[in-house]
């Protein structure tokens, strides 16, 4: 993979650069020990590594305004941070850049349950907001599998998903507000309290631009109350086509689980050497979660389970308690982990129209052959958002290129049945340059002026989303490889 | 706005009604708009923006669902498609547009039938938006021709989709003035077994607002929350399977039962009509004056409502969203002050619109990003010009 090469003016221009920061830094703030920068050298796509020239801690929105406007006087690139977990290299620095991490901001600022609010700054993490307010039976809807750790700033950055995204929504949907602050330090506010921020819809150009056109300090996220209750079932099927007809069926029927995920058969029998959850070894399994009261998920299970009867289940197991939910549950949840122990492994995140979901994992497998590497389908089925996880070899060589291969391969493979190349974990460095198999140049062109808008130096999180190629003359710098 | 614009052609200059051009397809849009030589006024189906200086472009001709996929929830279909053969294809399989998009046609005084395109360009939602997100939130993705005439695509035709920035959400709601929609592809929803409403004689607005607001903050599944003073009714929509309904409704009433005295429209026809007149702002509809349409934080609504010294009110949206009826030429945003929030004029006659805008000018930081964004999506400044800014 390639990298713009470090600008040697900018990594000439530290001492002083660090002496501004000071300036308006706390010196627990402010990283410029080589080996304390090294902390910083990638996120949780460990394959690339880069260690920044600085790192910056700010505690304020104040600070960030400050950092930025400085950063922008001296023509200094700026990588914003969040808690670095993500799988794309949204966060992987330049080695003439600066490293702005919001870790230090996770203060609530503002619960507000009268109007279904809670005003955060955005280094706080993804559970512990829902922590702040689950006292009065309230939650954050989004849930990333990594939701511990992950801050909300990076869950804004990539517009984050999770597993209930089928009935509440991704972030964009559940993020009413953000303050911003621009490249050359100006804080402006988006949204807020109310529906419908006025003007254009900026705040929803902004979740998803993968930290490239500002730094969200701070957020207002719409919470909900906690359904009554909410159950899952799990069910086993011999053929992956019919979970994916099972799937599409219950939809249709007009019941909305609030999750439907899928696991195949290597990923199932990985899980169940790893977490004992008890899970059927059958090609294909579904876990389904509604939400309500007693009586209402006994409705929406009986009618699930009527469906599922018509596609023969090899086996069809019901949760009669939380202990027993969690079961059904802790396989899922493990799967991730599980994969980890054989392996090391790439985690793709293409999304496709249900409706491909047979073609498209029968198409996988033959990859597999093709390219002599395993793979294993653990994904949200319902919304179609698939987390193909290749094993490969880390300590092989030429078994990383082989993977990114495949990976192009089956990425392109979901565009073509109408989906894209990222449902929930971004673009980042990862899948820039497969860019064009989605857009067209025109396409990009577009996108590439609303950053122009942002960030006219383009100094904002460099080299990533966009090929290299595409994005050359606006970022007028040399290149090398990583 | 429109100096330096050549001169009309003769023939709409003879001609009374304005000319309009109806392209047949995308690339004919293109060039539409690559030959356009003064401003172009940007009409869907024509019932909610009207008198924008400039010649009509309207994408009527860019008509039909292009693929239905149930299974999957998703629908694409060209802009000028009208709303009612969406609506007539999501019915014959039990699934619907759950933003709900509002008919302006009573209230504004329109005819022509709503148009897919321009209910997304419009970002127009419904009651049910409180619960389920705006039209902005089902919009999956778009094509639409730039001001230099070129096509262009973003998002596409599945529900979770990060690759790229989103230029979708961008397209929903600027009212055609970076872009001219043709084709929109959006996620729809199962359509509820039945509904119900349920109808508290509340006394204000405040006590309104916290009815509301405690019935949001409730774990049933509320659909619809609004206020019509006028009646000193609060309403409760409840949808789902009719169990589910029963007993959710029962559990609201107790919940609620100090609020005020309650009944239940469990006929779901009756139920659907109070929620499309109150969608459709029904009671302003024959009454002279202005028409306002306000978003603010809920439990800023009473405050704020008092201040306006409206003829009559309509909440929806649990308070946060409240159409205000006034006298002609009166500004609101002046008399709204300082609040979470944002004005727009919704129906007045061409001078008040002139002089107040229908929308409500943005802090100068981000008027210079829309300025900004403006200049490279519509160089020439021609897609409705003036409208928001």
């Amino acid at each position: 993979m390639q990298m713009p090469l470090p600008d040697a003016g900018v990594l000439a221009r530290k001492d002083r650069l660090v002496a501004r920061l000071s300036q308006v830094l706390p010196p627990v703030a402010l990283i410029d020990d080589p080996a304390e920068t090294r902390a910083y050298e990638c996120d949780a796509l460990t394959a690339y590594r880069c260690a920044p020239m600085l790192a910056v801690l700010p505690s304020s929105t104040q600070e960030v305004s400050d950092v930025l406007r400085i950063c922008h006087e001296e023509g200094v690139p700026v990588v914003p941070r969040g808690s670095g977990t993500s799988l794309a290299g949204g966060a992987l620095p330049t080695a003439d850049s600066v490293i702005l991490g919001v870790a230090r901001m996770n203060a609530v600022l503002e619960t507000d349950y009268d109007n279904r609010i809670i005003r955060v700054q955005t280094g706080r993490t993804n559970l512990s907001v829902t922590g702040a307010v689950e006292e009065e039976s309230f939650f954050y809807a989004p849930d990333p599998s990594s939701q511990l750790a992950c801050a909300i700033a990076g869950n804004i950055a990539m517009n984050s998903g999770g597993a209930h995204c089928l009935k509440y929504g991704v972030t964009t949907n559940n993020l009413m507000g953000v303050t911003l602050v621009q490249m050359d330090g100006t804080v402006i506010e988006l949204g807020g309290a109310h529906l419908d921020a006025g003007g254009l819809d900026l705040l929803g150009v902004i979740c998803g631009s993968e930290g490239q056109l500002g730094v969200v300090t701070e957020a207002t996220l719409r919470i909900l109350r906690k359904p009554e209750g909410a159950l899952p079932v799990l069910m086993g099927f011999d053929e992956s086509e019919v979970a994916g007809a099972c799937v599409s069926d219950i939809i249709k029927a007009g019941v909305l689980p609030v999750a439907i995920e899928f696991m195949d058969r290597p990923c199932i029998r990985a899980t169940e050497a790893f977490a004992h959850a008890g899970y059927p070894d059958c090609e294909a399994l579904l876990i389904i979660e509604v939400e309500g009261s007693d009586p209402e998920i006994a409705h929406q299970l009986s009618l699930i389970k009527e469906i599922a009867a018509r596609h023969h289940p090899v086996e069809l197991r019901e949760a009669a308690d939380e202990d027993e939910a969690g079961r059904i549950w802790l396989g899922r949840k493990s799967a991730f982990g599980a994969m980890g122990q054989i392996n090391d492994y790439m985690c793709l995140d293409g999304t496709i129209p249900v409706s491909s979901l047979p073609m498209v994992l029968r198409r996988i497998g033959e990859m597999s052959k093709e390219f002599g590497l395993d793979v294993g389908n653990v994904f949200h089925a319902g919304d179609g958002n698939m987390h193909p996880l290749i094993l490969f070899d880390a300590n092989k060589p030429g078994d990383l290129e082989i993977c990114e291969a495949f990976g192009a391969e089956i990425l392109k493979l979901c565009v073509e049945v109408g989906g894209c190349l990222t449902g929930e974990h971004g673009v980042g460095v990862e899948k820039r340059d497969l860019m064009l198999f989605q857009y067209d140049l025109v396409d990009l062109e577009a996108q590439l002026t609303v950053k122009d808008v942002f960030d006219p130096a383009w100094l904002l999180n460099p080299a990533k989303v966009f090929p290299l190629e595409v994005t050359e003359t606006r970022r007028a710098r040399p290149m090398a490889a990583a | 706005m429109t100096g330096g614009v050549a001169p009309r052609a003769p023939q709409s200059i003879l001609t009374k009604k304005k000319m309009m051009m109806t392209p047949q397809s995308e690339a004919d849009l293109c060039d539409a708009v690559r030959q356009a030589e003064g401003p172009l006024a940007i009409r869907g189906g024509g019932t909610r923006l009207t008198g924008q200086a400039g010649e009509l472009l309207s994408v009527a001709g860019l008509s039909g669902i292009t693929l239905y996929d149930p299974g999957a929830l998703t629908m694409v279909a060209q802009a000028g498609t009208p709303l009612a053969e969406i609506e007539a294809a999501l019915a014959s399989e039990n699934q619907r547009l759950a933003f709900e998009p509002m008919d302006h046609r009573a209230l504004l005084s329109t005819v022509g039938a709503p148009s897919i395109g321009g209910i997304f360009a419009a970002n127009i939602s419904g009651p049910r938006r409180v619960q389920v997100g705006a039209a902005r939130d089902f919009l999956l993705g778009v094509r639409y021709v730039d001001g230099m005439g070129q096509a262009i695509k973003n998002g596409g035709r599945v529900m979770k989709n990060v690759t790229g920035y989103d230029l979708v959400k961008l397209m929903a709601g600027s009212w055609g003035t970076l872009g001219v929609l043709s084709e929109v592809s959006f996620k729809v929803l199962p359509r509820p077994e039945t509904e119900a409403t349920l109808r508290f004689a509340v006394d204000g607005a405040g006590s309104a607002v916290q009815l509301l607001s405690a019935a949001l903050g409730a774990p049933y599944e509320v659909s619809g929350a609004g206020y019509d003073p006028a009646q000193g009714a609060a309403l409760l929509r409840i949808e789902g399977f009719a169990d589910s309904v029963a007993y959710r409704a029962g559990k609201l009433s107790t919940l609620l039962a100090a609020a005020g005295a309650v009944d239940l429209v469990d006929d779901p026809a009756k139920s659907a009509l109070l929620w499309a007149a109150l969608r459709d702002v029904a009671p302003f509809r024959d009454a002279l004056g202005d028409v306002w349409r306000i978003s603010c934080k809920p439990s800023q609504a009473p405050e704020l409502t008092a201040r306006l010294e409206a003829e009559a009110l309509l909440f929806d949206w649990g308070g946060g969203l409240i159409w205000a009826l006034v006298p002609e030429g009166c500004d609101m945003r002046a008399r709204g002050g300082a609040y979470d929030g944002h004005a727009t004029l919704m129906r007045a006659a061409p001078e008040t619109r002139a002089r107040l805008g229908m929308f409500q000018p943005q802090p100068a930081p981000l008027a210079a990003i829309e300025a900004g964004l403006r200049a490279k999506f519509d160089p020439r400044g021609i897609f409705n010009p003036g409208l928001m800014g």
